[in-house]
């Protein structure tokens, strides 16, 4: 690996500070903000926001087929809990003889671990309409479409927005470990500092902050998303 | 406004796969237009599944079922669905739309304007006894017999000359039940539609219908007529037994005092009393209970309609 962005702390040029790494030092934190921290914390948002579309979108179609043909659930959940079992460390090295170190290698994982998690909370999602609903909807003369887009899939909004804040916060975390193959995300910061022949805390501290940083304000952002798209939610609530 | 339909079952069987028996044999019934049939029975009997054939949500093997005239197997389902209003027990509203969306679903589909279904949700509200400011509420806000008030407003919203109610009282309290049981009957009267409501409950059919059809175990049509003439000769002992012992007392209470005939006030009035509006029922329980064997009837401006006795109750059965 050749480390090109995070600065090796200097004990000729650092602060007294980082010189004595002490455990928290804030003027190489503002120092080194716009060549570290900056771009890692884009690169990470990157790789999440990539896996989570992408995840999400192959859930969605998955679910979709699961909820028309309820056969086909079972197989899919048991591969995608397979899946699951495969530690993402050996995961992400798995891919490198195959996809070599392109983003494919980085996003193939986590994109797997999105899928894992978003596909059952979605197929829970779109069986959560009561059986009296449907019957209803069936009664009042609802084509199978409608009754999906105007009625399944609207109170399957909890359940997938649920589902969701589970698979970001733990992309964000996981694509820490895609440092271990590339230089990309706040993974890279963190497992740099680590292998200096004296890890440099600061740099662990502040990468490691601002993903969990990152993982609460996006799970604070799906919880506001879900109030506003589940009004009846919190009518229920009063 | 859309007039009421006439409905005719003609022969029609349905068999479960996989179930000994019919769940309906060769069921043949007429149903007038603008007609409250009652389609009651023991459970096993096939009434939720006879209503059900009528919207095409369950199929049937044999015969037909024509509304006026027409054999539902020429419509397709959905469309047969969006002309036939249907109310069901839990009222299955949709619990993400407001009261006012759930009214306004059919309207919807129909491709009413946004005008028009404001308007008409202003009428249907008013018409099932619910407040106008209820239209921005959620089906959870609202309890049970409201609930069941705007399963009936959506089933009305677009004027079917149907209405299918597969028990829609059954998961409400008795006052509620008895309350809705009347606006019901009322809305009927005032709207015109052929009804065919499904009960296990042989008081709310005798209550309701015009008609009631008693089905027994394997969907066999027991007997069809009203209900007083089911109460005075049921067809057979499955019949008898189904109304119960008290078939006199249920027979007088379908009439009410005022709308029979009294005999005139003698000089010496009776002390006992009863408004015009009481059942016979009730005035045979009054006379018992006080020992009397008259009763002069006090109609509405408090003028005497004439005297109730026991014998003359009693002939009404004759």
């Amino acid at each position: 690996m050749i480390a090109a962005g995070p600065v090796i702390p200097n004990f000729g040029q650092g602060s007294s500070c980082v010189t004595g790494d002490n455990l928290f030092c804030w003027d190489w934190v503002r120092q080194h903000w716009s060549d570290t921290l900056q771009p890692a914390l884009v690169e990470h948002i990157e790789l999440t926001a990539i896996a989570v579309v992408i995840g999400s979108t192959l859930a969605f179609g998955l679910a979709l087929l699961a909820h028309r043909r309820r056969r086909t659930e079972q197989p899919i959940s048991i591969v995608a809990a397979l899946v699951y079992t495969i530690p993402s460390v050996a995961l992400f090295q798995i891919l490198v003889p195959i996809t070599g170190y392109s983003n494919a290698t980085l996003e193939i994982p986590l994109v797997a671990y999105t899928l894992v998690i978003l596909f059952p909370n979605f197929v829970a999602g779109f069986n959560a309409a009561p059986p009296e609903v449907l019957e209803a909807a069936r009664g009042m003369g609802l084509t199978r479409n409608q009754t999906f887009t105007r009625v399944e899939l609207p109170l399957a909004l909890p359940a997938m927005i649920g589902g969701l804040r589970i698979a970001v916060v733990s992309t964000i975390a996981i694509a820490t470990i895609a440092a271990t193959i590339s230089e990309k995300g706040l993974g890279y910061p963190i497992f740099y500092a680590i292998g200096l022949p004296t890890p440099f805390k600061t740099e662990i501290y502040s990468a490691g902050a601002l993903a969990v940083g990152l993982a609460l304000l996006c799970d604070g952002a799906l919880v506001a998303v879900r109030r506003f798209v589940t009004p009846w939610s919190r009518a229920a609530a009063r | 406004m859309t007039t009421a339909a006439e409905i005719v079952f003609d022969g029609v069987t349905k068999r479960y796969e996989g179930r000994d028996g019919a769940a309906i044999a060769d069921l043949s019934l007429t149903i007038p237009a603008g007609t409250f049939c009652v389609l009651v029975g023991p459970s096993g009997g096939g009434k939720t599944t006879a209503l059900k054939l009528v919207n095409k949500l369950i199929p049937f093997d044999e015969g037909d079922i024509r509304i006026d005239g027409r054999s539902i197997k020429e419509l397709p389902a959905v469309e047969l669905r969006r002309g036939i209003g249907y109310v069901i027990q839990q009222a299955g509203l949709f619990p993400h739309m407001t009261i006012g969306e759930n009214i306004a679903t059919v309207p919807r589909l129909l491709g009413w304007s946004k005008q028009r279904i404001g308007e008409r949700t202003v009428e249907l509200l008013d018409l099932v006894g619910l407040e106008q400011s209820d239209a921005k509420r959620y089906p959870t806000q609202l309890s049970g017999g409201q609930r069941q008030r705007v399963g009936l407003a959506r089933a009305l919203a677009a004027d079917p000359p149907i209405l299918l109610m597969d028990e829609p009282f059954g998961a409400l309290d008795p006052i509620t039940r008895a309350r809705l049981q009347e606006e019901v009957r009322r809305l009927q009267r005032e709207v015109v539609k052929t009804v065919i409501f499904v009960t296990h409950d042989i008081d709310e059919a005798i209550t309701m219908g015009d008609r009631i059809a008693i089905l027994r175990e394997g969907g066999v049509l027991a007997q069809y007529d009203t209900p007083d003439a089911i109460l005075a000769h049921p067809a057979d002992e499955f019949v008898a037994q189904f109304i119960g012992e008290d078939r006199a007392l249920r027979r007088l209470a379908l009439r009410r005092l005022k709308d029979i005939e009294l005999d005139p006030v003698p000089a010496e009035r009776p002390t006992v009393e009863a408004a015009g509006s009481t059942t016979v029922r009730n005035a045979v329980s009054l006379l018992i209970e006080s020992g009397a064997d008259r009763l002069v009837v006090v109609g509405d401006k408090g003028v005497d309609l004439g005297v109730l006795t026991l014998a003359h109750a009693a002939g009404l059965l004759r």
